[in-house]
This record gives structure tokens, sequence and C-alpha cells, in this order.
């Protein structure tokens, strides 16, 4: 992560450290300590104070940065509403964790997902390379449509997990995201008043433009990922199909449960059985079109999340419904709730997961409280 | 008597920043107050404003009545933007640009308290200033812990006045070891345009602590609002000083010596106190000024 911030040559950066966050504050403090990174590094007193300082930068048209987990992400939710209605570009990464009380730093979702209505652009990663090949690619899409990105990936599972990450040169860096020219900032010869009282005859109009902008990284974010794998060779995409084909039963996961969820379906399929994956990536604007493109062709859909929200359910399940609903109604979508608080998900447990619904005709209305003590 | 408004020509002949068409209420000190302090601090201010009444005083979007960049922020937030803004100004190599957080006693005293602690911990080279009307008049006259003892707000309705004192945050300030720490009124015009002025040249975090007065909060008449804050530091209950780097000094030595009644009982949200409360707030009046001169004489 402070690699990829180093590489997009950020120039103001304002955290407040967090378990399992830390060592990406306590990188990038150094890297701006030892002038590797020309930039200034706030050390503000809250994560509410993180984000507001981040906004104060962007809006003078600085490229900015800041990173945070769980309570840290939910202290700045204020501050998040307003950078995205300041459409302020800016990148943030939030390290998946559990949130309290019981006080759990392992990983969870529902940090990231209690954020989803605050206009930020959401990505999940599920490699070290993919979070640093997001970073690059969001920095990118954040200053095309002016709106900010929150990046996430697990907790401990990738933030204390040591992988073989390729660095991109810093010319073809540099030539991939070039300097931010915003069209508006805070100009000392261009008086004007940011962020102030608007009534009702203007407010709904902005919140539309803002809307309808954040839908354009539907379109914008896959020109994003092609020119990004011509130029460094690796390839994203807004989803990701594995062995969907021909698949007659789709799960559906983000983040580090891919990675599991992968391996279970090469030997389901091994045994003949038809399953595929589609791995969400972005998750904020909501990909309706490619989301049903993907699981139309299912008969059953098993959506497997690492969050529970109380009186409501899994909140990536309810998603994948309001997409599929009025559009194919009869796709059975199965809801599995797993992995809470950074319990561990084996390979096993996607296994059961899913034959526990192929073996149904028709989708249960409650979760599937997959490996629940009794 | 009521004393003429004296101000000097000095004043009268720079730039006026604030345009024609904000939107106060007659006798309003926070708009005087920004008029003054942008006198004082010239062209290139950027200023931070959280809510508070100069988040609509500033006009209804597409207008704004400064001819100075100014950032709306939330609430408590207004020191900490104004950190971030001075770190993008000091990457870029924008050096001479004044970063001003303008705040009111809510957003300072309360709710922002924290990022200003933090700001000024750092010692960030941002101006923070308070403009200080001693309650949350924005929102119609609720208690802060800016309000004073013996005080009548909405939240501090007859038979339950404020009965905690006004929170001494200029001591707070001094314990942040920031290099500028002063109080103001818009009743001192002088005095206030040469303080915005003076922070031109300090680095690091400076903060100034300004009385406001607010006709409809204080219940005085619009046209008293000048007279009536000019008593409390006449009353010695807001006196004016400024602490540079850690040492004392006086800017205002009363002409006249009032006792805290004249003030209190000039202003409707008084009106109710009993008498206990009166001889409790004249004895800390006394107390605080008297530890003022001491310090003063000490600092030299």
């Amino acid at each position: 992560m402070a690699e990829a911030v180093k590489l997009c040559r950020v120039r103001v950066i304002s955290a407040y450290p967090i378990t399992p966050q830390t060592t990406i504050v306590e990188k990038l403090s150094e890297m701006c300590a030892g002038g590797e990174l020309d930039g200034k590094f706030i050390k503000v007193e809250s994560e509410h104070s993180a984000m507001a300082a981040v906004v104060g930068s962007a809006s003078a048209g600085v490229r900015s940065f800041t990173a945070t987990s769980s309570q840290g992400l939910l202290l700045m939710h204020e501050v998040l509403h307003w950078a995205a209605g300041a459409r302020l570009p800016i990148v943030m990464a939030n390290v998946n964790r559990a949130v309290g009380a019981g006080w759990n730093i392992w990983a969870d979702q529902t940090d990231s997902f209690s954020q989803r209505d605050t206009g930020w652009i959401q990505f999940y990663c599920e490699s070290n390379q993919e979070v640093l090949d997001s970073v690059i690619m969001s920095y990118r899409l954040a200053e095309k449509l002016s709106l900010p990105v929150m990046l996430t990936y697990d907790a401990f599972f990738l933030s204390h997990t040591s992988e073989i990450v390729e660095i991109p040169e810093q010319e073809k860096v540099d030539a991939f995201l070039p300097a931010w020219q915003p069209s508006v900032k805070i100009d000392i010869d261009d008086p004007r008043m940011f962020g102030g009282i608007v009534g009702p005859e203007y407010y709904y109009e902005g919140r539309y433009v803002m809307h309808i902008d954040s839908l354009k990284a539907l379109d914008l974010y896959p020109k994003i990922c092609s020119r990004y794998r011509d130029v460094f060779g690796r390839s994203y995409d807004i989803v990701e199909e594995y062995r969907c084909e021909d698949a007659e039963n789709i799960v559906v996961t983000l983040g580090t449960i891919t990675s599991v969820a992968r391996i279970t379906v090469d030997r389901l399929r091994e045994r003949g059985e038809s399953v595929g994956l589609m791995k969400v990536r972005m998750f904020r604007p909501v990909p309706v079109e490619r989301w049903r493109a993907v699981l139309a062709r299912a008969v059953r859909v098993i959506v497997i999340d690492r969050d529970l929200i109380a009186g409501a359910g899994g909140v990536l399940s309810m998603e994948v419904k309001a997409v599929l609903g009025g559009f194919k109604d009869d796709i059975m979508v199965f809801s599995a709730i797993a992995g809470l608080g950074g319990r561990d998900v084996t390979p096993q447990d996607v296994e059961g997961i899913v034959e526990y619904a192929r073996l149904r005709d028709v989708a249960d209305e409650t979760p599937i409280f997959w490996g629940l003590k009794q | 008597m009521q004393r003429k408004f004296d101000i000097s020509r000095d004043i009268m002949t720079k730039e006026d920043l604030v345009q024609p068409g904000m939107l106060s209420c007659q006798g309003c000190g926070a708009s005087l107050a920004m008029k003054l302090a942008l006198k004082g601090l010239g062209r290139r201010t950027v200023v931070v404003i959280p809510a508070c009444c100069w988040s609509i005083i500033i006009g209804v979007y597409p207008y704004s009545c400064l001819n100075v960049p100014a950032v709306h922020v939330p609430f408590e937030s207004a020191a900490v933007v104004a950190s971030g803004i001075r770190a993008a100004y000091e990457i870029s190599g924008l050096e001479d640009v004044v970063v001003m957080a303008w705040a009111g006693d809510g957003g300072t005293f309360d709710i922002g308290f924290q990022a200003l602690s933090g700001a000024a911990e750092r010692n960030d080279d941002i101006l923070y200033v308070c403009y200080d009307n001693e309650a949350y008049m924005n929102t119609g006259i609720q208690r802060s812990s800016a309000t004073p003892m013996g005080a009548w707000t909405t939240t501090t309705p007859a038979g339950s006045l404020k009965e905690e004192p006004k929170k001494d945050l200029e001591k707070i300030m001094l314990a942040h070891s920031i290099p500028y720490i002063a109080t103001g009124s818009v009743a001192f015009p002088d005095d206030l345009v040469r303080k915005f002025e003076k922070t031109r040249t300090i680095k690091g975090t400076k903060f100034i602590h300004l009385l406001s007065p607010c006709p409809p909060g204080w219940r005085i008449d619009s046209s008293e609002s000048i007279k009536v804050t000019r008593m409390a530091t006449e009353a010695k209950i807001f006196p004016i000083y400024e602490i540079v780097e850690g040492r004392y000094k006086i800017n205002i030595y009363p002409g006249r010596d009032l006792t805290v009644n004249d003030y209190l009982f000039s202003q409707g949200r008084f009106s109710k106190m009993d008498e206990s409360t009166v001889e409790a707030v004249q004895k800390s009046a006394d107390k605080k000024w008297a530890e003022l001169v001491g310090f003063s004489c000490e600092g030299g």
C-alpha cells in the first residue's frame, strides 16, 4: 500500500493509527521523513481529523491519501459524506476489520459496508498485488470523476501477510497517472466559496449530478483497467468471472474468501459439478448490468457474506437480490454468513455451503449461518 | 454617555474584503469582526468556516460576500481542515497565504476543541479565530461551554440559568505552548486589526479569541451591541490581552472602572440573575484581572 502511495506521488497524507492499518502509517511516515516520498504527513489526533485534513488538502488541489480500519472508518462517517459531496478525489485504504462491541480486530466487511451510502466508490481486493495496482487505477478513476475511492482489503489475511508483489516502474506510473489538474480548487487569485449553504432550489441537482458521475465509473473503470493491462500486464475489471460460462451454481464473494472459493470451484468442477465464481471488485457504484450478465445464466446464486447486519442479514446478498429482483426472479439466491470477526473460512466450508444450496430447489428465506456454534 | 466608536483613519482606508449583502442580523459582532480581521490580513487569505453563524452570513449558493476564498466544513473540523490546506500550500511552495479557521464558540470551546487541540499541539501554521457570542446562536441560543455563569439561554431557561463559569480557553491554549494567543473585541477595532496584522509574521499556531455581541441572543437592542461589548472589557469580564511566546501583555486598560453589575444588567440575558451569582461573577472578574496584571508584570 505504502509503495503504491509513493508511486502515485501523493503530496499530503493524514492518518491516525489503528490495528491492522498501522503498518501503512509507519511505512509512509518513514518514506516522508526520509524524503523518499515528497509529501507532507499530518499526524492527526483522530480519524475524524484525518479525513478532514485530506478534505482540506484535496480542496487545495493536492493529491491526498489516508488509511484506516473499522472503528476509525466509522468515526470518519460524517466527513466521508462531506468528501464525496465536495467532489474530492481522495483515495483511502480501509483494512476490513470487525466493529465493536465485542472488540475484535480481525477480518469482517461490516465496517466498509456500513459506509456504502456515503457516495464513495468502493473496491474490494483479494491480494496484495491487487491492492497495489488498485491504488494506481483508483487515483486515475477518482480524479477523472471528482469522486473519492475507498479500497478495502481484509485484516491480517492480507494486511499482515507477506506476498511477493511486482512494483511497477515510476516512469510508467507517471505516464499512466499524470499530475492531478483539478478544474476547481481553492485559488487565492480566484476567490470562491466551497461547501456553503445550498437551498432547496439547487441541492437536488447537485446530488443528481453526483449520482450520474458515480455511475460513469461503470464505463470508465474497464477502460482504465485495459490501459493498465497494456502498460503493466495485469488485468482487472469491475467483476471477475471464474468458470461461470455454463455454471448452474454461482458463488459470489469478495475479499480473501474469493481465493478460497476459487480453489473450491476447481475441486467441485473436477468432480463434475456445475459451479462457478463471481468475484465482486467494484461494490459502489452498483454494477447492475455486469452482475446481471454474469448471474443471469445461473439456477442458484450463493452469496457468501463476511458480515451480518442484525435484523437484516448479509449486505452483499441483499445487494445481489436487489440487482436480480424484477430482472430474473426465478434465480434462487442463497445467502450464507461465514467468517465473521476473522473466523477462518476453509475450502471445506465453501464446499459445504455450495453443497447445501445445490441440493435445494427453493432458496431459504433466512441466511445459512455456516459454522455457527450452538 | 455613550462613547464614540473610535476607529482610526488607517483602518478605514484598508481594503474591505467583505462585500455588501451579508446575511447577518443587525448589530452582529461576527460580521464586523470578519470585516476588521480581513483588513488586518489582506487578500492572500483562505477562510475555513465550520457550522456557525458565518455559515449563513457568508451568503447562500451561488453567492458569497467574501472577496477571499472560503471553505465551509463540518462543525468540528475547522482547525484540521485549515491544517490540511496549509500542508497542501507548503508542499506547493505557497508560503505567503494565511489559512484562517473562523469558528464560533460552539465550534471552538465544544465540538471543535479536539481538532483545535490537535492542530495546536502540532503547532500547525494556521490562524484560528473564535468569534465568541457565548452560546449556540445560529441554532437559536442554546448554552455552550463559553456561556457565562448566570446567563439565560433556551437550554438554561429561567429557573435553571447556567451555573458553571465560562471555560478559560486562553489558559488551555497556553498549555499547548503555541507562539501567539490574543483576545480581542469589536469594540476595540484598532487593537483587533493590529493583532491580525501581527499574526501574518508569526509561524505556528495563532489563536485569537474575539468577544462578539449577538443582539438577539444577549437580549440587547442592536444599536447597543458595541457599547455593551465595550463594557465587558471595562468591567474586566473580558480583558483584552495577548500572550506572545508565553509572555502576557494587557493591551487595553479600561478608561473607566465599571462593576460587573453595569455590564450584566445592560443585557436581558442576565436579568434573572440573583445577587449571589452577581457577587460570584464580580469575584471571578477581580481575581482574573489581578492574575492578568500579575502575569503581565512578570512578563515585562
